[in-house]
């Protein structure tokens, strides 16, 4: 886990709320799931998704904890598939429908 | 498991330049129309999609600066020089043509009149995009409401831009607040101000925060948008200040080209 201190200043001015995942996450998930809450491996904390932090690469999408900075989630499109990578994510929990 | 009310999965559509607003020498409004829109909440954003003639696809997001209230949707784009798309965006497209985009999307940065006040909005540059969707949907939820309903709903926006000329539907605000006067419009101008200008001059900082913002006792919702690093100090200054995090929310932009 690359640390917030090693990591470039520049990425952390580039990055963005959860909320800049919403379009990929609708890819993979019905309901949006920038409001619902994410438990992170890391630090045991649940957060809603639209706080985490997004880093975005040319290959996918990192969201990372604010907390403890531990990746959440990673998103990468290929090709053929939208791969997603929740091991970061002890649980997700999303508001049960009316 | 049947009788689940799921949201439909977010579709690419067509979508049609109907008009052209230039906003700023920096900032241009598309008005489109999106047939089948279903409509969406003030704070939200769509992703856009343009298609080269090799096939080669790049993808944007812009937030939506019409509130739910119009018909067709508006999106204002910032130009930025070395910008993959949005010189398409800001220099070419013209009334008539088309473009992809999928949405509405993101609910967690929304406000409508239901959720409540008071409401502080701080933006930077482009950032004044969804903000002004807030602005523009309470504006027509609130038309035929009097002044009573008014106060329970005021608003402050404080709003960073570079120079004068730079702020982004400058006029607007203005009769907004004009009209209005539970809607308290401030601006800062950080690089050039304009003769005479009694207003800030600054970045953002703690002590322009805490004499604009309401004071946390009374529990402000708070949508900050603009330049990451903007955001991210606005947003801290707030919460040292005594607000809430939970009630500060922030739509980060990403990297600026200058500062705002």
């Amino acid at each position: 886990m690359k640390k917030r201190a090693t990591r470039k200043r520049s990425a952390d001015a580039q990055r963005v709320d959860g909320n800049a995942a919403a379009g990929i996450l609708s890819e993979l998930f019905v309901p949006d799931l920038t409001t619902a809450r994410a438990k992170c491996a890391g630090c045991g904390v649940s957060r809603t998704i639209g706080v985490l932090l997004v880093y975005a690469h040319g290959m996918g999408t990192v969201m990372r904890c604010p907390g403890c900075d531990a990746v959440i989630m990673r998103i990468a499109r290929t090709p053929t598939h939208v791969w997603l990578d929740a091991s970061g994510a002890t649980s997700i929990a999303v508001s049960a429908p009316r | 498991m049947t009788g689940v009310d799921a949201a439909p999965r977010i579709a690419w559509r067509s979508a049609t330049v109907v008009d052209v607003v230039q906003e700023t020498s920096e900032a241009r409004t598309l008005v489109l129309d999106v047939p089948g829109w279903p409509g969406h909440r003030a704070g939200q954003h769509v992703d856009v999609r343009l298609t080269a003639e090799d096939g080669y696809q790049a993808e944007r997001s812009y937030s939506i600066a019409s509130p739910p209230e119009e018909s067709h949707l508006s999106l204002t784009i910032e130009r930025l020089d070395d910008g993959e798309v949005s010189p398409y965006l800001s220099d070419e497209l013209r009334s008539g043509d088309k473009l992809e985009l999928r949405g509405p999307i993101g609910g967690y940065f929304v406000w409508e009149v239901e959720t409540g006040g008071p409401l502080l909005l701080v933006g930077g540059g482009s950032g004044i995009v969804p903000l002004m969707a807030m602005l523009r949907h309470r504006d027509r939820a609130l038309a035929t409401a009097d002044m009573g309903t008014r106060h329970l709903l005021p608003v402050r926006l404080l709003y960073s831009s570079r120079r004068w000329d730079d702020v982004i539907y400058r006029n607007e605000l203005t009769r907004l607040a004009e009209k209005d006067p539970t809607i308290e419009v401030t601006h800062t101008l950080t690089r050039e101000q304009p003769d005479g200008w009694t207003g800030f001059k600054r970045r953002i900082d703690r002590e322009m925060l805490e004499a604009i913002a309401w004071p946390p006792s009374e529990q402000p919702r708070v949508f900050v948008c603009g330049p990451t690093p903007l955001v991210e100090a606005v947003a801290t200054n707030l919460v040292e200040l005594g607000h809430q995090p939970a009630l500060v929310k922030t739509e980060r932009f990403g990297p600026t080209g200058g500062s705002v």
